[in-house]
């Protein structure tokens, strides 16, 4: 391993500015020695005990389904929810440009501390050190597992891995497995899953979605479920609870996620004691298929990779209807090239997704609407013959066409930004481990290692490290150094747990009102997207916050569920899920408005400098939001953990 | 456009199911399959109906959610493409669309156009897998692998499990699903010390499962979602015919 020889700029003081309800437990001493030092200070659990802990994982993505794999193999009972009918469907699934490690099997630069900076200053000083370099210390071992475990990575003609480039790095450090590197890898942590559940280690539990945490004397102890085939209302005890189960970008109702993702599991937990960390976060991809109409039912992304070889354009002059082909080169503006001349087209997404925003709001954008710029590829093939060109792309563009019915070899890709992925999640320590002891949180699910913007290809990398290598330590830590009392679910606790889901399901039911579920989250997601979306301001966070509450209360009075609640209810899931989501919502644009400073995704447009780049104010705002729940209606209770750069001098974030 | 749907209704597992006749109205070319179903499925809540119940998540190819057979083929018959890959501009106004669940044996219908997959799962579950614990693992590279095999491997390994190939074979057989995992896994130096025991196994528990056998028809190949070649099934077979010999 390489290792750079590190010395802190400043001198820590560990105990200062601590706020008591938020102890980050980062371990003391050199950053490249914290993580080797704390595993060996961790208590563990000894083989033979292992059987006796009982561990909840809910989710089934890459943090899920690699940590429940995990924790099986090391032989505790591991209990694994997912509300699919498979694991293997878990959103992950779809990401499709790669996975960054720092392996620097291509001999241009790349080490530890590279990966370490590029990603604390990809996330606009916004992320915890310590916790970002372990993750760039975890990540060539990622790799190293994916490959034991046959993920087909690609290969070049020696038989050795193939790598390239990403967004906000100059090295090529990202490893894919064609347009479908999130498929490979969920595939790899399923496999592993499965041999798991073959083995009787873990037990799964499909089509089961868990409706609310259950905390006995300050400790997550299990958790409550609807079986979503027979509708039954169900407890599960455990000794520690792991929650896996993605992020919330379904609040804005478009974005690239599938469908069911959401936000109940956090949210629930959030409501039961466990802080939520920026929930303003949200990342908001650069290259999607642009909205064709109201019936939009979710977005597309195209993955950033494409930005290799892709070029982003627009017409000079503003509403100029030629076709892209007639357009001569000197009347069009390349205008990530002209703005970022040494990242170019391969701009970090919130800088590449601003950067459209604003060449549309200029009048220059393209298609139907004026919301899209080209994404132009016949240089690339020029330079490089269409073989090469659809080797590398060549499921993309298939896929582009298929939605478009345009062929993008010919005429140039019209892309637009959505959401994509939240920063945000549950607080989480060192340990990853929430405010609620005995509820650790893992991969997007969490708040941690991205700050403010997450880098393309990282998102893998750190459900991956969660799971794989971090989780498993520091919940035997946990185990080992805890007294816990024996419970069942015949527990008090469990049972009112249990009665509180069975009534909301029954309210959610009799309303029988007269718009549908779809409805309010549309008219939910606008409110999201107008005010707290790419570009958010005070009057119009306010704004959404007079509106949102007055939605939910409608919803409540007005939705119409259909069906019962004995069986399959589609209808239902979603009305539970949209129900927790307007209370999120709400969350987001308080924690917004409070961030009076422009940071990654956040930018508030009071916030800018001349030329629109994000203006940061660290004097202010170099912490991170720890969100405590007082009660729906009230005013939420803000806690600070300072972001303390050792190693990283903040500095204004430049890729010009 | 509007358009006359023939839906398969089942209220569950127990009840008989039958087709109820819809109109889709005001569909717009751009939409996707699915989407013209959220809109049939709106009207319906309105009007105080149950919507037509059909799996989908991603809506974007990959997760394998989606599955109903439209006008008698898997995912619409379209080349590479899955349900909710299907754009209405593949059809004309005035069309009439018949749309149904998976049908095989191993596949019971949930409800309307659920059916139960997890016989997919427990294939895996036997063996499916290379049995490498999390922090084994040396260097990355230090297991060359040639392109070529890396790109076979891929092509097996692309795989959605949707379940189109069991649907689509007469005889409602796995061999496509099953042998596609089996050679992404033999193709590779790392799943070569478990290459016959793992055929053995997850043939078995394809068998087990209640799915068909293969009479080299082809209609599971044609139907895949992700074009998995019908070669993978001869490479299973291949080692399964060693294994024999070797008394795995």
């Amino acid at each position: 391993m390489t290792t750079t020889d590190t010395r802190p700029t400043t001198t820590r003081p560990s105990t200062e500015y601590l706020d008591p309800k938020l102890n980050s437990r980062i371990p003391e001493g050199p950053i490249e020695r914290k993580w080797e030092r704390h595993k060996f200070e961790m208590k563990l659990v000894s083989p033979t005990n292992r059987r006796r802990y009982t561990i909840i994982v809910v989710g089934s993505g890459l943090a899920g389904a690699s940590a429940a794999a995990t924790l099986g193999e090391a032989g505790y009972n591991v209990k694994c929810y997912t509300y699919h009918d498979s694991p293997r469907r878990a959103h992950s699934i779809a990401a499709q440009g790669g996975i960054n490690a720092a392996k620097n099997y291509r001999n241009d630069g790349d080490s530890v501390f590279r990966l370490f900076y590029d990603t604390v200053k990809g996330g606009d000083f916004r992320a915890r050190e310590a916790n970002v370099y372990r993750l760039a210390e975890v990540s060539m071992a990622i790799i190293d597992q994916c490959v034991a475990q046959g993920v087909p990575f690609a290969r070049e003609y020696s038989g050795y891995l193939d790598n390239r480039s990403f967004g906000g790095a100059q090295v090529a450090r990202t490893f894919y497995a064609r347009g479908q590197t999130g498929q490979q890898l969920l595939l790899g942590a399923y496999q592993a899953l499965s041999r798991q559940i073959g083995l009787g280690q873990v037990k799964m539990y499909s089509r089961t979605e868990m409706l609310d945490l259950v905390v006995i004397d300050g400790r997550a102890r299990g958790i409550v479920t609807r079986d979503m085939v027979t509708g039954k209302i169900e407890s599960h005890f455990a000794d520690a609870v792991v929650l896996a189960t993605g992020g919330y970008s379904n609040v804005f109702y478009l974005s690239t996620n599938a469908k069911a993702c959401n936000a109940t599991a956090i949210w629930r937990a959030h409501r039961r004691g466990a802080f939520f960390g920026n929930p303003c976060y949200t990342q908001i991809h650069p290259t999607c298929i642009p909205v064709s109409g109201d019936h939009q039912s979710k977005l597309t992304l195209m993955s950033e990779s494409l930005r290799n070889d892709g070029r982003v354009w627009v017409p000079k002059t503003p509403g100029d209807k030629r076709a892209p082909s007639s357009i001569p080169e000197d009347e069009r503006d390349y205008y990530l090239e002209r703005r970022y001349p040494s990242y170019g087209n391969l701009a970090p997404r919130d800088i590449a997704s601003r950067a459209a925003k604003q060449v549309c709001d200029e009048g220059r954008g393209v298609g139907p609407g004026g919301l899209g710029v080209y994404l132009d590829f016949s240089d690339a093939i020029k330079r490089l013959g269409k073989k090469v060109i659809e080797d590398r792309y060549g499921n993309l563009f298939e896929m582009y066409e298929r939605i478009t019915g345009e062929n993008p070899y010919e005429t140039p890709m019209r892309i637009y930004p959505a959401v994509h992925y939240t920063m945000g999640g549950l607080w989480v320590d060192y340990n990853l481990m929430s405010t609620i002891p005995g509820l650790f949180v893992v991969g997007e699910a969490n708040f941690s290692d991205h700050g403010a913007n997450r880098l393309g290809a990282s998102a893998l990398m750190q459900g991956l490290a969660d799971g794989y290598f971090i989780l498993p330590y520091t919940i035997a830590d946990y185990l080992a150094s805890t007294k816990l009392p024996k419970v069942d679910t015949t527990h008090l606790a469990f049972r009112e747990t249990e009665a509180e889901a069975a009534d909301r399901i029954k309210r959610l039911l009799n309303t029988k009102g007269t718009r549908t579920v779809d409805m309010f989250h549309r008219e939910l997601g606008k409110i999201m997207w107008d005010y707290c979306g790419m570009a958010r301001n005070e009057a119009g966070l306010k704004h959404a916050l007079e509106m949102i509450p007055e939605l939910r209360e409608r919803f409540w009075r007005e939705v119409k569920v259909p069906g019962e609640g004995n069986d399959i209810n589609q209808e239902l899931e979603k009305a539970g899920r949209v129900a927790d989501f307007m209370e999120l919502a709400e969350l987001m644009c308080i924690d917004a408005l409070h961030r009076d400073e422009s940071c990654g995704g956040h930018f508030r447009e009071e916030h800018q400098t001349e030329d629109g780049e994000a203006e940061r104010d660290d004097e202010n705002f170099s912490y991170v939001a720890a969100w405590e729940f007082t009660g729906l209606g009230t005013k939420p209770v803000l806690h600070k953990e300072p972001l303390i750069f050792e190693y990283v001098k903040p500095t204004v974030r430049s890729y010009k | 456009m509007n358009l006359t749907l023939h839906v398969w209704r089942q209220k569950n597992p127990q009840s008989e199911g039958r087709f109820v006749t819809y109109q889709a109205k005001d569909i717009i070319p751009d939409m996707s399959f699915l989407e013209m179903l959220d809109v049939v499925n709106q009207e319906l809540i309105m009007k105080g109906e149950e919507p037509i119940a059909f799996e989908h998540d991603c809506r974007e190819g990959i997760c394998g959610s989606c599955g109903m057979v439209i006008n008698g083929y898997p995912h619409g018959g379209h080349r590479g493409t899955t349900a909710c890959q299907l754009h209405m501009r593949h059809f004309k106004d005035g069309d009439t669309i018949t749309i149904e669940p998976w049908r095989a044996r191993a596949f019971p219908v949930m409800k309307d156009l659920i059916v139960d997959r997890s016989a997919f799962d427990r294939i895996i579950q036997a063996g499916g897998f290379i049995s490498a614990n999390t922090g084994v693992a040396q260097d990355a590279n230090a297991i060359l692998v040639p392109k070529q095999n890396a790109d076979a491997a891929m092509d097996a390994a692309a795989c959605i499990g949707c379940g189109a190939c069991v649907a689509a074979c007469p005889n409602a057989s796995a061999m496509l699903f099953t042998a596609a995992k089996i050679a992404h896994l033999g193709l590779l130096p790392q799943g070569q010390p478990e290459r016959y025991t793992r055929v053995v196994r997850m043939v078995e528990q394809m068998d087990k499962e209640g799915f068909g056998g293969c009479t080299n028809i082809g209609e599971c190949a044609a139907a895949c979602p992700k074009v998995i070649p019908l070669d993978v099934i001869a490479r299973m077979n291949r080692d399964l015919l060693v294994a024999k010999i070797k008394g795995v």
